[in-house]
């Protein structure tokens, strides 16, 4: 490559994180190691039901028989579980009845993500679950949301408030002996996000949950729950960033979706964890099981991600196709700059007859990352006339980069069809020289043509999502690309 | 307004231009011609910037800066403008949002205010109507998918929305229809004003029938070996570059 593109491309991998920061606020922490007492202690604090201690309790039983998953194309030192600190909480004397009682320096931390609550409240309309490490600060909109009847809450305040709901669906599509990070997550998740859309309803709203790691060496074990009952529809947003640090943390959250009948979930994601310096020390492990199954017939899930960051990303938004005529979608784009490395894909499981699904996934590759993308098609006996789209592209920012694509197909039934699509590009120096003749920087030339190849993606997303991960894109990419 | 001074360039080991001396006047047309691998494109990319090309001799001064000296992109935002033989594809990219961004990145580095969305869809639909060309271009990734001969015409069209200083045309006659032909030539010709130049290279005397040029001049083994008016186009045609053989020896040693 030119002289110019390798400087460009040095500038990327030298990009420092721009959301590193650590927030001073006392925490209500517990101190590192995991044993059945630890489990037992979390689910006190969080004055938890015996059936939801004993699932956990299960699951930690579970957990000690099980040893971590080594298939994936990813590198990374062992990590010592006993040194996590498994339960955080930032102080708060008082239930909170407005924004105006939460502590102004947890505001000023998402004034500085750039996700001001009460702006937000007024421009998007979107309403606001933040997670603040391991306990929810800040509910808006409630009110409006109250009056189609759609639960939208901490998952904390789910438990206590509608048990019977989440006993009911809760582990029901991610079984908590599921896979050794969700069996963790099973045992120990802090927190997390619940929503239910009742029978019928369209949400008012987009919905919005963003994470933030906060506390020194705590492991993150989100949960959220979404239920979609018949006809109902419902967009929910996910984004996250985290302060820098210096230790790998790790981060093993679970989202289990349930569409039933003409039932439609939209599930977007922008993940923008720290993914470690340019030797990818300090970053973020992400090892997140993410599954939605569409039990009803004509119901819909769609699964949109927007990966940038974290130092690995282990994750595999995946639908079960059971009811008839059901469709899954999954559109991802992945970037890997620096360091960082990425396995990630999707599962579609196709059982229900006329089952539909679609799987676009767009790698970016660039300074000495590795993006794997590994997907799973599976068409079962009983899914007469299945049908199945992948297309999986592959874009390379420098010669030191990697792209891998492992996909698995499994057919049963000979009625179904299934295709499958695989390119690979770099980022052609002819391209950035003709935008380049037109007038563009190298980097904003760089920034459009990555743009470019990820349309089919952000199209997918909604319109201030998208324009927030072209933004994540640039700053990511930054000297990397875009 | 550009002046070239005995420039010579090389790419990797080969040198291509061996010392080309031209000057071309803000108003003036002139075609550059001569037979495969004289060097013909290698100047226009030279000219524009590309990072393949070492100038290892000579100098370019254009509207009285040293153009050499420049990036791509502020020769671009200095109003020089390349009509590339072979459009490269941005898959994804609409034209439209290509375009006013380069529009507007051109305007940043003078110093102009923005073009607004309005303004730029209507100084669009004027150039549009100019080549010929179907709105719905507007919306398709840049040349993506594109045939030959539209490619063609969207470089012309690009030229019209970002009205260069200097114009140079690589080959645009190349894989053109007839009708085609007439209508970029058109929109050429439409471009000509007093205050800016355009260099057409081209292999074919066909495109100098309907871009008339104020000069020809005929490049061999990467020096111009012959310049004269419009009717030098018409005897090479009828004498083929044979024409130009012996002035090809006279300023080269023969090979041993």
């Amino acid at each position: 490559m030119s002289t110019e593109t390798d400087a460009l491309l040095g500038e990327v991998a030298e990009r420092a994180y721009k959301y590193g920061f650590v927030t001073d606020i006392e925490a209500d922490t517990i101190p590192p190691g995991l044993n059945e007492e630890v489990v037992r202690l979390i689910s006190a604090k969080k004055n938890e039901p015996d059936w939801l201690l004993d699932w956990r309790l299960k699951a930690y039983r579970h957990w000690l028989t099980l040893e971590e998953p080594k298939w994936h194309n990813v590198h990374y030192p062992p990590i010592d579980y006993q040194k996590s600190v498994y339960y955080s909480a930032p102080q708060q004397k008082n239930e909170l009845k407005s924004l105006d009682e939460v502590d102004p320096r947890l505001l000023e931390t998402y004034d500085k993500l750039g996700i001001p609550l009460e702006e937000q409240k007024a421009l998007a309309g979107v309403a606001v679950d933040a997670v603040f490490d391991s306990v929810s600060i800040a509910t808006t909109f409630k009110a409006t949301l109250d009056e189609h009847g759609v639960i939208f809450c901490p998952f904390s305040e789910a438990v206590q408030n509608h048990p019977e709901l989440v006993r009911k669906y809760l582990g029901s599509v991610v079984p908590y002996s599921d896979n050794f990070f969700a069996t963790l997550n099973s045992a120990v998740f802090s927190d997390g996000s619940f929503c239910y859309i009742p029978k019928g309803v369209r949400c008012p709203m987009e919905l919005s949950t963003y994470f933030r790691i906060n506390a020194q060496n705590t492991g993150q074990f989100e949960r959220t729950l979404i239920i979609a009952e018949e006809g109902s529809y419902v967009s929910y947003l996910e984004g996250c960033t985290a302060p820098k640090r210096d230790e790998n943390q790790l981060h093993a959250a679970i989202v289990e979706l349930v569409a039933m009948d003409d039932a439609q979930i939209k599930y977007s994601t922008v993940q923008n964890w720290y993914p470690g310096d340019e030797e990818g020390r300090g970053g973020i492990y992400n090892f997140v099981t993410k599954r939605g199954a569409c039990r009803g017939a004509n119901s819909k899930i769609s699964w949109t991600q927007v990966e940038t960051g974290s130092a690995i990303t282990w994750k595999y938004p995946s639908v079960m196709l059971l009811g008839d005529n059901s469709v899954g979608e999954f559109y991802s784009v992945a970037v890997t700059a620096n360091r960082q490395q990425a396995d990630t894909g999707t599962k579609m499981v196709h059982a229900g007859k006329n089952t539909r699904s679609t799987i676009v996934s767009k790698g970016i590759s660039a300074g000495r990352g590795q993006n794997n993308y590994r997907g799973q098609v599976k068409i079962q006996k009983g899914a007469t006339n299945a049908r199945n789209y992948s297309q999986c592209d592959s874009l390379l920012i420098g010669d030191q980069c990697g792209a891998h694509t492992f996909p698995y197909i499994e057919v049963h039934n000979t009625s179904s069809q299934v295709e499958h699509e695989a390119s690979t590009s770099k980022v052609g120096e002819d391209q950035i020289y003709y935008c380049r003749q037109r007038g563009l920087s190298a980097e904003d030339a760089v920034s459009m043509i990555i743009k470019g190849f990820c349309r089919e993606v952000f199209q997918e997303l909604p319109m201030e999502f998208a324009i927030e991960a072209g933004k994540l894109l640039s700053v990511s990419l930054e000297g990397s690309v875009g | 307004m550009l002046e070239i001074k005995d420039l010579h360039a090389r790419a990797e080991e080969a040198e291509i231009l061996r010392g080309i001396n031209l000057t071309v006047n803000a108003g003036e047309v002139h075609a550059i011609m001569g037979p495969n691998g004289s060097g013909k494109s290698t100047l226009a990319h030279v000219l524009a910037g590309r990072e393949d090309y070492e100038v290892t001799h000579g100098e370019v001064v254009f509207q009285g800066k040293n153009l050499l000296e420049m990036e791509v992109d502020e020769r671009a935002g200095e109003g020089v403008f390349l009509a590339y033989q072979y459009p490269v594809e941005i898959p994804g990219i609409s034209t439209k949002y290509f375009l006013k961004a380069a529009l507007n990145s051109i305007r940043k580095y003078r110093g102009e205010k923005r073009c607004d969305t309005s303004e730029f869809l209507k100084l669009v639909k004027d150039r549009m109507k100019l080549l010929g060309m179907d709105k719905s271009l507007l919306d398709r990734g840049v040349n993506e998918g594109f045939s030959g001969g539209e490619k063609k015409r969207n470089e012309i069209f690009q030229m019209a929305v970002l009205q260069p200083k200097l114009a140079i045309l690589d080959e645009t006659d190349s894989g053109l229809d007839i009708d085609a032909l007439r209508i970029v030539a058109d929109g050429v010709n439409s471009l000509r004003s007093a205050d800016r130049a355009i260099i057409v290279v081209t292999h074919y005397q066909r495109l100098l029938e309907y871009i008339v040029p104020d000069k020809v001049h005929v490049l061999a083994d990467g020096r111009i070996v012959r310049s004269g008016d419009k009717t030098l186009a018409l005897e090479l045609e009828e004498k083929g570059y044979a024409l130009v053989e012996g002035e090809r020896e006279a300023v080269l040693p023969a090979p041993a």
